[in-house]
């Protein structure tokens, strides 16, 4: 006799989201079953990925990652452009790093204007990421929003504390949002629903659960999207039934151990491979666990997590 | 697993004698079923009942161990139902047409390459030793060379096509009782009898899942317990189904003949390291008991072995580290002193940026049971009548020659009562984010 494996039936889909508009636009999400399970469900739109671009010239990061920009970096209309034309970037994240007010403390209108800049320069969907500072994030996404009105970007991060405004700004000029909440499944409801009442429509929502990188966290975001997969494909959850993005790059080549240089200790071995497999370590546990959008650094991680991405589905 | 009061009940002699210090059988079978006695306190029931209730009472995936090594046991899907047992085995390949340099290299770098994290030593674990030449002698030769290296705190897996090249390398290695690899359509009996004879764990290799079945079957009913499954497949999509369905049809349709640990080949789906390790950690997220790389080096293996820790974590438990002082960058006396929680996330992120800084600090870690600073702070676990005594407590005051200490930004509305605890000390209040202490710690002076 032979074995029969033992099926889900799952009852819930993810919704089908669309970033950008025209010919380059991305659906993501519509998946029927947990990520990658293909025996048993479809995945019609396999997770995308987003390459970060910084709307100023950081100067922090380790050298593996700079040195794939470092002709475009300071520039972000031409950092855009070269990572669409030379890695084939399907979109865009803009990192707003440059308002921060513990950095650079950029104005709203600055900053937005060069957002626009490269809004303009660029014909695939972009994300705009702010600094999780509520009254700096709520002007210069509110001023992009305006200027870029019908482009589909998606904003965020958009909190508790932030989304009537953000919220308000997205649905006025035809954009998404970005829904982020702290590692937590009832708070991430809690906030699809109040955008929900605000009336942002639900075609118009991806949820952030908060990215901890790989040895700062990691854990916690795989069970809280493992979680949420869960309520929404067996559970009928239908306010947790939309695509997650994870803010990978930024989160990983922040640590300690992504930046320690060659030869600072033997064990570590080579710093850019270092950097690139943690990016990419962290980057696949995070689409296991449900990721429909990463945002992604290096070209060389980007390249793997796609192959790896082809591999599982096919 | 998970029989019910009643069908214990039906085993038991029914006698009521009350020898197992319950008055009825059946009030023992309940009892039983909830877990809060064991078989062995009721004196009469028949060996046949023993039997079956054992193997009823076996973990759905049962464990296997493979010299100091430990794989199985596992008793759920998600890890947020409950934490992962044993952590999934890393294992490197040293084969016998490798040069000696190939194979000392992965030797070597099996028995140097650990990371301390939170209190755990995180390695690989296995040596996986195959014969390719068909060359007995070589084998045997290259099992004694990676025997010692694996059977500290590790394990050995032999690798060969027939039972006599097993033999073979088992000659040099039976008493670590290595995993054999493999039992296959081909050679299973003389395989099966070669591991039983040696007391050793033995994988399956099938071509499916129905393959598979068979042979763990046949396996089982020679007696063999210690089993672990290689479904066949190289390619990643179909290995990573299998590893979904092996572990759903143990846990949730108890199916016996799948219930055993897996072993899985990232050496041989890819020949590119880079691609390997993350093959590797998908399979570590979804269910590999033991995953083979055909290379150890620092920066594949360090992000493995954290995933590896980040996945298997209880996750009840916040992680913690150890109260206590930590000098960072090589402090002096004059250097500032800053206090957190222990909560390992916090400790990890704080003393990261401290050291990316590169500003000599004194570190304190509270300990506040593992939560974070604005948890602790709000649980009253971060408060000033626990940082003053651990404080004064502490030798910190033989370190340096300053009283200020620097609070962290959430924790600012206790400085005044800290100040009252700590009467000679200046308190500081500090950034709330740690990305922002570098920059703190350059415009601070400590007086
Ligand atoms: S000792 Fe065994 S037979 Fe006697 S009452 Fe207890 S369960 Fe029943």
């Amino acid at each position: 006799m032979a074995f029969e494996a033992p099926k889900i039936d799952y009852t819930g889909k993810i919704k089908e989201i669309t970033l950008g508009t025209g010919n380059k636009a991305v659906k993501v999400g519509g998946s029927t079953s947990y990520p990658f399970y293909l025996f048993e469900g479809q995945m019609p739109n396999p997770p995308r990925i987003a390459m970060e671009v910084f709307d100023f010239a950081p100067d922090d990061w380790a050298e593996a990652a700079v040195e794939p920009f470092k002709d475009v970096i300071g520039d972000p209309v031409a950092w855009a452009k070269k990572n669409i034309q030379e890695y084939g970037a399907e979109m865009i994240a803009l990192q707003l790093r440059s308002i921060d007010p513990n950095g650079l403390n950029r104005s709203a209108n600055e900053a937005a204007a060069t957002a626009k800049r490269v809004i303009d320069a660029v014909d695939v969907p972009v994300i705009l990421w702010g600094v999780a500072n509520h009254e700096k994030d709520t002007e210069v996404l509110r001023l992009i929003a305006e200027s870029c009105e019908g482009k589909n970007l998606a904003l965020g991060p958009v909190e508790e504390e932030d989304y009537k405004q953000i919220g308000a700004s997205a649905i006025a000029y035809k954009h998404t949002v970005i829904a982020s909440s702290p590692i937590d499944i009832n708070l991430a409801k809690q906030l699809n629903i109040l955008l929900d009442n605000l009336g942002v429509p639900g075609n118009k929502i991806i949820v952030d659960p908060t990215t901890g990188a790989l040895g700062y966290g990691l854990e916690y975001t795989y069970s809280v999207m493992e979680r949420d997969r869960m309520a929404a494909l067996t559970q009928e959850d239908e306010k947790l039934q939309y695509p997650l993005i994870c803010n990978v790059g930024y989160e990983v080549w922040k640590t300690k151990e992504a930046k320690m240089k060659t030869g600072d200790d033997i064990k570590f071995g080579d710093s850019k491979k270092r950097g690139i497999i943690m990016e990419c370590v962290t980057a696949m546990s995070l689409l296991l666990a449900g990721a429909d959008i990463l945002i992604m650094r290096h070209p060389e991680s980007i390249k793997l997590i796609r192959k790896m991405i082809t591999d599982l589905a096919s | 697993m998970g029989l019910s009061g009643i069908e214990i009940y039906k085993l038991l002699p029914q006698t009521n004698c009350g020898d197992c210090g319950v008055p009825t059988c059946l009030a023992f079978a309940m009892k039983l079923a909830a877990g809060q006695t064991e078989l062995a306190k009721c004196p009469q029931v028949s060996e046949e009942s023993k039997q079956k209730l054992d193997i009823a009472s076996a973990p759905p995936i049962l464990p296997v161990t493979v010299g100091k090594f430990k794989t199985g046991g596992e008793t759920v899907l998600f890890r947020h139902e409950k934490s992962f047992v044993n952590p999934t085995g890393i294992a490197v390949l040293v084969t016998d047409k490798m040069s000696d340099a190939e194979a000392d290299k992965r030797i070597t770098n099996f028995r140097e390459l650990r990371y301390e994290r939170v209190g755990l030593v995180l390695k690989a674990d296995l040596i996986a030793v195959k014969s390719e030449s068909g060359d007995a002698g070589a084998f045997e030769k290259l099992v004694g060379k990676a025997k010692d290296a694996a059977g500290g705190d590790g394990g050995l897996i032999l690798m060969a096509d027939t039972a006599e090249l097993l033999a073979a390398g088992l000659k040099a290695a039976a008493d670590q009782k290595p995993l054999l690899y493999a039992a296959t359509k081909s050679n299973a009996e003389a395989v099966a009898a070669l591991a039983k004879e040696n007391k050793c764990p033995v994988a399956v290799k099938g071509e499916n899942l129905d393959e598979v079945i068979e042979l763990t079957q046949k396996l089982t009913g020679m007696g063999l317990k210690e089993i672990v499954i290689d479904s066949g497949s190289r390619k990643l999509r179909k290995v990573f189904e299998d590893q979904v369905i092996l572990r759903r049809a143990a846990i949730k349709k108890a199916f016996r003949p799948l219930g055993f640990p897996t072993i899985t080949f990232p050496c041989e789906m890819s020949n590119d390291l880079m691609e390997e390790t993350l093959i590797a950690s998908t399979l570590i997220a979804k269910y590999g008991g033991i995953v083979v790389l055909s290379d150890l080096e620092g920066h594949s293996l360090f992000p493995l072995v954290v995933q590896r820790m980040n996945i298997f974590t209880d996750p009840q438990r916040p992680m913690a580290t150890e109260q206590g002082i930590y000098p960072i960058n090589n402090p002096d006396d004059n250097s500032p002193v800053l206090i957190t929680t222990n909560f390992s996330l916090t400790y990890f992120i704080v003393s990261g940026e401290i050291e990316g800084s590169r500003i000599p600090t004194w570190l304190l870690v509270l300990d506040t049971e593992g939560l974070s600073v604005l948890t602790a702070w709000a649980a009253g676990k971060f408060a000033a009548d626990a940082i003053g005594p651990f404080v004064k407590k502490s030798d910190i005051v033989g370190k340096i020659k300053h009283r200020s200490l620097i609070i962290p930004g959430y924790a600012a509305s206790i400085s005044g009562e800290l100040e009252e605890e700590l009467p000679d000390w200046k308190i500081t209040i500090g950034p709330r984010e740690a990305a922002h202490i570098p920059a703190f710690l350059k415009q601070y002076k400590a007086s």
